[in-house]
């Protein structure tokens, strides 16, 4: 059956999808591992052995890179390539771009994690490469743009599917945001080390221009185009609205990029920019929400899959954390709130509610819906799938409950006086609050890490049981071949 | 607008999209970049802020190197706790030479914007050597290679031009270095002055022994001179209250 379907070896280049599925399970689990690792490292200090290579500052933006680019990454250029070439029924326009895409991003991750640990860094959060690295990834990114509107350019179809808007934003967006941000005079031409061509307030509202918006459309509009396909080739419904989906990609498109200053509130940057950049992040709470109804809403009529079909319910709550990351943040955009909540853990506990809730389990329901059909097989254990479900269900609500307790405790702690007027606490008193926190949230991304390492196995089986089913397959057929 | 305007024609036209697209991401950048950088206002006129001195901007590359950013902030916000807790607001002004800005997004550790004259050189070799023989609760990593490790003065210069590109008035001709006397003072000037860089830096280094160890420059001298100064620019004994609050 599912043979028929998909025998496209030469209709559509799966093969490049394969290995960034594969690529992308890898770094979850490398880049989940680093995290908990520097997690324990906040709880436990003398995990950083005294070494320049483990110290939490190196090795945590190796963390972010290896989740961000690595497996964020490398799960939207296997789905963009899958969906892009599903959708409009055609060839990757080149199989060398393709593959010219898969080195190159591989190799910018691992130069990115091992610059870092040898003390080479921008100093500007989730952009710490430096340039030589940036220039390659500029590079790669041109190649995924014209492969990708190439690939848009001969499809077989009038109309340009939805999900394919949200690819195209995201990639545009990321290489605007990425050159500006980057902008740097290298110290020589054989010095990795460079300075920004900004300074100060001006670097700072570029930087988490930047900043925002990689979580604006590299973490969120990208994995909205995987939403709108594979949440309705889940339920096997059509999407809910299709007008809605108009209205949200449009109004997401605009708002995002107004709303980086709202990182920078209380700071010297002029009270106009923080100002604008709030209004803008509540008035985001529409488009926002805007899509997580229209991805939940598709279910109507096939509810009863929440209860049958666990990759479904990965996708439902991915976009139930959606909608509660993206109502939490525009109300920590609001400056009284943030006056608190800015500077403590409770903006990490945000980032985690949506870069785990949303981010990481779309991408394990997408990959989970994708891969068995790549390898034209059936998930090789269900179960595991339904534990890696509660694992990481368990793993979010541990971790984001530990944050949101002691970030609020530290802003709560920082700014209390005593009854003579003076400060009630030391710093110090805050940083011995937080340990119990800080060991609870190093479990909780264990459970999460447990979850992602046991898909990685279930992928692994289920890719091993494709390939001998298929080689079952051949074998039959030549047997039969020869008897005839 | 034409009424009869359909969304299909976007929807079928990918360079259409793809132009509406970038226009629809490019408006909220422009709108809230590009005025920082031609609106006087921006940036305070604030005394005494002047560019590192070789060794200084060395000590900030470490700061840089080690993540530092990743765990301290170095913006004090107006709030009553925070300027009894830090001091006086950070202004615009204080972190207009620094490439890039390093005023961080959390504090896992204290916010270290004037951290410079608090504490005496000893306290933080040993600090950084091993935080928690000063402070039992401390988190921080210990940083004891930054003693062991000899200071790379080879390209300071070069870091300093490389400065002096993107904005920084370090001198390289003798016409810059007297604008920068009249800016500075002659003391600060000479400090600029790239042809003197490593000689700048080991005078200083030698002279302010930060890392207790006389027999050589260590990253521990550098980093240990940046946080010295950190905050210490601006003497706001000069101001009043008010001074700064119309460039909010």
């Amino acid at each position: 059956m599912a043979v028929s379907t998909y025998s496209g070896a030469e209709q559509y280049n799966f093969d490049i999808v394969k290995k960034f599925s594969v690529m992308a399970l890898v770094w979850a689990v490398v880049g989940m591992l680093v995290g908990v690792y520097i997690a324990s490292e906040l709880a436990w200090p003398f995990l950083n052995f005294d070494s320049p290579y483990f110290s939490f500052g190196r090795f945590r933006p190796v963390h972010t890179s290896a989740v961000i680019f690595g497996f964020g990454g490398s799960a939207l250029f296997a789905t963009s390539y899958y969906v892009v070439q599903r959708t409009c029924q055609t060839r990757l326009i080149s199989d060398g771009m393709a593959s010219f895409t898969f080195w190159g991003w591989q190799t910018i991750i691992v130069l990115a994690a091992l610059s870092y640990v040898m003390g080479y860094s921008q100093g500007r959060e989730y952009a710490e490469m430096e340039w030589p690295i940036d220039i390659l990834i500029e590079v790669v990114w041109v190649a995924y743009l014209i492969l990708f509107v190439g690939t848009i350019m001969r499809r077989k179809q009038p109309h340009i599917y939805v999900a394919n808007w949200f690819y195209l934003a995201f990639i545009l967006a990321t290489a605007l945001l990425h050159t500006f941000n980057n902008l740097a005079m290298p110290v020589n031409l054989f010095s990795m080390k460079s300075y920004s061509l900004f300074s100060g307030t001006q670097d700072a509202m570029v930087q988490w221009w930047y900043g925002h918006n990689a979580v604006g459309f590299f973490l969120t509009a990208a994995f909205l185009g995987m939403m709108y396909y594979f949440v309705p080739k889940q339920a096997g419904r059509p999407i809910y609205s299709y007008r809605l989906s108009i209205v949200h990609f449009w109004a997401l498109s605009f708002m995002y990029m107004w709303v980086g200053g709202h990182h920078l509130h209380w700071t010297a940057l002029p009270d106009w920019t923080s100002s604008l950049a709030a209004a803008f992040s509540i008035l985001l709470l529409m488009p926002s929400w805007g899509g997580m109804i229209n991805g939940i809403m598709t279910l109507s009529g096939a509810w009863d899959k929440l209860r049958t079909d666990p990759v479904m319910r990965f996708m439902i709550v991915a976009l139930s954390f959606y909608g509660m990351s993206t109502f939490e943040g525009p109300m920590m955009s609001l400056k009284e709130v943030n006056a608190l909540s800015h500077y403590t853990d409770w903006t990490i506990g945000h980032v985690h509610s949506g870069a785990l809730g949303w981010v990481a389990m779309i991408s394990f329901g997408s990959l989970y819906h994708m891969m068995p059909k790549l390898w034209e097989t059936k998930i090789y254990s269900r179960k595991m799938v339904e534990w890696h479900f509660w694992l990481a269900t368990i793993g979010i609500v541990l971790y984001i409950v530990a944050m949101w307790i002691s970030g609020i405790t530290q802003g709560l702690m920082w700014r209390a006086f005593d009854e003579f007027g003076n400060l009630q606490y030391s710093f110090v008193e805050s940083v011995a609050a937080m340990m119990p926190f800080y060991a609870m949230r190093a479990i909780g991304g264990m459970f999460f890490l447990t979850g992602a390492a046991m898909m990685a196995l279930n992928m692994f089986m289920t890719i091993r049981q494709g390939k001998r089913e298929s080689a079952a397959l051949e074998a039959k057929l030549a047997a039969k071949l020869a008897a005839a | 607008m034409n009424l009869n305007f359909k969304h299909e024609w976007i929807e079928t036209n990918i360079g259409l999209m793809a132009v509406l697209t970038m226009l629809a991401i490019s408006i909220g950048g422009l709108v809230e970049i590009a005025p920082l950088f031609f609106n006087e206002k921006t940036i305070e006129k604030a005394e005494g802020v002047r560019p590192y001195t070789p060794l200084e901007q060395r000590g900030r590359d470490i700061y840089v190197r080690e993540g530092c950013y990743t765990c301290h902030s170095q913006m004090i916000r107006p709030f009553r706790d925070e300027k009894l807790r830090y001091g006086h607001y950070s202004l615009a002004a204080e972190s207009r030479y620094d490439h890039p800005f390093q005023w961080g997004s959390k504090r896992t550790g204290p916010d270290l914007a004037r951290v410079g004259g608090k504490y005496s050189n000893e306290w933080h070799v040993q600090h950084l050597k091993a935080p928690r023989s000063m402070v039992p609760e401390s988190v921080m990593p210990n940083y004891p290679w930054l003693l062991s490790t000899p200071l790379d003065i080879s390209d300071v210069a070069d870091r300093m031009k490389a400065l002096r590109k993107v904005g920084v008035p370090y001198s390289l001709t003798q016409a810059e270095y007297e604008a920068n006397v009249a800016k500075f003072g002659e003391t600060v000037a000479q400090q600029l002055h790239i042809p003197d860089a490593q000689k700048n830096l080991v005078e200083q280094a030698n002279f302010g022994n930060y890392d207790g160890d006389r027999s050589g420059i260590s990253e521990m001298d550098a980093l240990v001179a940046y946080l010295q100064v950190l905050g210490t620019m601006v003497d706001f004994s000069k101001y009043n209250d008010d001074a700064f609050v119309d460039n909010r």
